[in-house]
């Protein structure tokens, strides 16, 4: 078995991509605008290299699959928080991508003894906000768990946020104020316990790390962080509407939709970051949050109407099938295929072949997904036996065929997984775009608002 | 494939299952007799119930197993029950308000996600003594434990002895801050012992004093008694705690039950408030409890001052002697036959007379096998091969009762 190390995409990419240069490592492909994940290097021939998003590094090295990885301290360190028994060592900080993880609140101080509702706190890290929380002795708190955007929470949908930052300013940039450090994070590489023995790993490790060391520390570059903007919150009132609109993939043809219906809405995408753009129908707020993050928003009441996706509607309905949030209209957008996936190689043409598959191997069977509650439905319905779920944060394709089985992704045309040499089993449903609600009766006035915007999305998406 | 169990999980196998049962059925007798009433709770309960103020200590609360359940949208967590005191304690004042004294005692498993091959899933037998603060109340606990050990068969128990509000009130004498204070008491709780020992040596003055506190060896009964006079004429502010422990342990000189005082090792639940007690054999805790008085006024039953103890199963099974706890069962017989309805009554009609009746399956033969011939002749083999023939059932009941007798 080869030495294998894991590479961060995004944040990391471009500094890790200058050490590794630096270490003499040639690598032939390890740059932003990367379409496939395995880079080679001239260096270290044998050593198998793969790219992942950066959150999913640390869950790589603890499992094995991956003997090391370079990945932000923060990622290991909510790993950890959960299950300190990993195989997991931190051999050095490699001092680069710096970035703190503070808990924000809307107001200077919060009480968190505060009793009777529960203390709301919305982050990318589930596990170090329970940590904190428990750690704290918040008598009642929810975490939510955000893909992202966590800063756009707080005062409305949450009382508290724990988000990573590299400044403070870029906190109170979003109208709310650091009030604890949880942690201080910077780049480290990791090994996974059990790997020290293995051939060319002290090479490997100390080529990384002299790089790192011979690396002046450069003065930090000091982004720049837009002027303190102070959050408009409207007072919110049961008769308003409060509508979720996507950031991301989904914005321009949101958008598009949006100017169709003749519903104005200003600072939508925004330029400068805003997550709150004004509407102009009375009695109405719009924020901007991951459209991942949606169903579960409108469950807990913090929205009344949300443009997302029918998958990701799926995935909250298969882990919480009593919620009360319902698809209103399709949208008829931004069509998708939900599909399961195997490697060429693999001799499973259809679920029955994956169902025969399984039963001859005795490793569990690996499935990576982001959409963790379809896969794990998906799973359950195919009589797969020993099987795990990994969580996986996007670029799933380089998962297979080594680090997963299966994937349930999302494909618009299939050829990006043609591409990465794997092969459609089965497609388990078409998604689109679509308006989702509660069940939860409503006022009367906020109702009618409702209807009204209901009505005129209905009408534009009925031309498409 | 074998599918293997859970790591830090345990089975039970059947000769095992017969020692629990042994060991449970004697810790239910014992609570019976004294008056407690069994109560259950549900394995699954919100975490804010432990979550709390003053519930659990943060490492315990970050060894819980806990998870969203299927209605988990709000984020609210449910937990697998870590602890057995407080959800009795919620059951009190959710379904028995107003009830006043409650002698309430529950056999349950307990979870915490321990790491390594350290067992996770733990059964105990324990008792709440509700709606009653006195010296008496506490002394009933121990004095109720000890007896369970005793029935146990278990020679050489160690009671150790402490108290939270003495920890407490020394804790506020050394020169940290409230939070470094709490922080002390709750590393004391989840059993480090030297912590005590490490800042009392910042205040030496006060750890001459205090030395009687922290010994482990035996003291002579009314010794601590004699000593709570100079304790308490440099360290006023210990003294009702000091007082409620010296009364507790002057009952339990009467009762002629042998302890230690060790006020270091308090090792038990954030809740306690007063006497924390710990049963040892050896280094094996094997029990222990102690008095929570805030904590049903921490969850809005009102101001019910409490106590508890428990008793911990899965560590004795492998402490007791199984001739101790094992229960006589009745003889067993293997009925044999050709007529599946002649073979039916002949076992129902063993069982009826309180034996356990086994229809021979695999024809294999046991310590007694009984024969049922077509022409409803019986005919009964002993453990050396002997048989002798029988016309009723009756005849044979009366042969192995006399067998069973002797």
């Amino acid at each position: 078995m080869p030495l294998k190390i894991a590479l961060p995409k995004g944040r990391l990419l471009r500094k890790t991509a200058a050490l590794l240069q630096k270490a003499d490592w040639r690598l032939d492909e390890y740059n932003s605008s990367i379409s496939f994940y395995r880079p080679k290097s001239e260096k270290f021939p044998g050593l198998l290299i793969r790219v992942f998003h950066e959150k999913d590094i640390p869950i790589q090295i603890a499992m094995g699959n991956y003997d090391l990885g370079i990945c932000g301290l923060d990622w290991v360190e909510e790993l950890l928080v959960k299950y300190p028994s990993s195989d997991i060592v931190k051999v050095k900080d490699l001092q680069y991508g710096r970035s703190s993880l503070y808990i924000a609140a809307p107001g200077k101080s919060i009480d968190l003894k505060q009793n009777g509702s529960p203390l709301r706190i919305a982050s990318e890290y589930p596990n170090l906000a329970e940590a904190y929380a428990l750690k704290n002795r918040l008598s009642r708190f929810s975490v939510f768990p955000v893909w992202g955007a966590a800063e756009a929470y707080p005062p409305e949908s949450a009382e508290l946020a724990l988000m990573g930052v590299e400044d403070t300013a870029e906190i109170t940039g979003c109208g709310l104020y650091p009030v604890t450090p949880v942690l201080e994070s910077s780049t480290f590489i990791i090994a996974n316990r059990n790997s020290h023995s293995k051939p060319d790993f002290d090479k490997v490790v100390s080529s990384i790390v002299d790089a790192a060391l011979s690396v002046s520390r450069s003065v930090s570059e000091g982004k720049e962080v837009a002027a303190g903007q102070e959050i408009l919150t409207t007072k919110y009132t049961k008769d308003m509407v409060r509508l979720a609109l996507p950031d991301g993939h989904q914005q321009q043809q949101t958008v598009e939709l949006l100017n169709k219906a003749g519903i104005s809405i200003d600072g939508y995408p925004s330029a400068n970051g805003n997550r709150r753009p004004n509407i102009a129908i009375d009695g109405v707020v719009v924020k901007v949050i991951r459209p991942q993050d949606m169903p579960l928003q409108v469950a807990n009441g913090n929205f009344d109407l949300a443009i997302t996706g029918k998958d990701w509607l799926a995935d909250h309905l298969a882990q919480f099938p009593s919620s009360p949030v319902k698809e209103v209209l399709d949208l008829k957008l931004r069509k998708v295929r939900l599909v399961a996936v195997v490697h060429n190689d693999l001799p499973v043409n259809d679920n029955d072949g994956l169902q025969r598959y399984n039963a001859s191997t005795p490793e569990p069977f690996r499935v990576a997904s982001e959409y963790v509650n379809i896969a794990d439905k998906f799973a359950r319905e195919n009589h797969l036996g020993h099987y795990r779920v990994i969580p996986t944060w996007g670029a799933t394709e380089a998962f297979l065929p080594d680090d997963a089985d299966l994937l349930i992704e999302n494909t618009e045309t299939g050829r990006t997984i043609a591409r990465h040499n794997l092969k459609i089993i089965d497609t388990l449903f078409e998604s689109t775009a679509c308006l989702i609600g509660s069940t939860e009766a409503a006022d009367d006035v906020k109702r009618r608002r409702m209807d009204y915007i209901i009505g005129k999305l209905q009408a534009a998406a009925g031309d498409a | 494939m074998k599918i293997q169990r859970c790591k830090g999980m345990r089975d039970m196998s059947p000769d095992t299952m017969a020692v629990f049962h042994g060991l449970k059925g004697i810790c239910r007798d014992c609570f019976t007799k004294w008056g407690y009433r069994e109560v259950r709770t549900p394995t699954i309960e919100y975490l804010h119930l432990f979550t709390s103020a003053g519930t659990l200590t943060p490492t315990m609360l970050g060894k819980v197993y806990s998870f969203l359940d299927w209605d988990g949208w709000s984020g609210e967590r449910v937990v697998l029950r870590p602890d057995g005191t407080i959800p009795v304690a919620r059951l009190y004042t959710e379904s028995m308000p107003g009830q006043g004294l409650a002698r309430l005692f529950y056999v349950a498993n307990m979870f915490t996600f321990e790491t390594g091959d350290k067992t996770r899933e733990r059964w105990q037998c324990g008792a709440e003594l509700i709606g009653v603060g006195s010296a008496k109340a506490d002394a009933e606990l121990i004095a109720l434990s000890m007896e369970i050990v005793n029935k146990l068969g278990l020679k050489n128990v160690e009671l150790r002895l402490s108290h939270a509000g003495i920890l407490k009130a020394l804790l506020t004498k050394l020169k940290i801050t409230p939070e470094e204070q709490h922080k002390v008491f709750d590393s004391i709780l989840d059993g480090d012992t030297k912590v005590l020992a490490k800042v009392t040596k910042l205040v030496p003055e006060l750890g001459e004093i205090l030395m009687p506190l922290f010994s482990l060896e035996v003291q002579s009964p009314g010794f601590l008694r004699e000593k709570r006079e100079s304790i308490c004429r440099v360290f006023p502010e210990i003294g009702s705690a000091l007082g409620d422990f010296c009364q507790i342990v002057s009952i339990l000189d009467e009762l002629n039950i042998k302890y230690k005082v060790d006020i270091a090792s308090g090792s038990g639940f954030e809740y306690y408030t007063g006497i924390i007690f710990q049963l040892f054999t050896g280094a094996e805790k094997i029990g222990g409890g102690g008095r929570y008085d805030a904590l049903i006024p921490s969850m809005g039953g009102g101001d019910i001052p409490a106590s508890g103890c428990a008793i911990y199963l899965d560590k004795l099974l492998t402490l007791v002697k199984d001739e101790t706890v094992l229960q006589p069962s009745a003889a067993r017989v293997l009925v044999k036959g050709s007529d599946p309805k002649k073979m039916f009554d002949t076992a129902a009609a063993l069982r009826q007379a309180g034996f356990i009746a086994e229809l021979d399956l695999d024809g294999k033969s046991a310590d007694w096998t009984l024969e049922v011939k077509g022409s409803g002749a019986l005919t009964l083999t002993d453990k050396a091969g002997k048989k002798t023939d029988y016309q009723s059932i009756e005849q044979v009941v009366k042969l192995l009762e006399a067998k069973s007798a002797s």
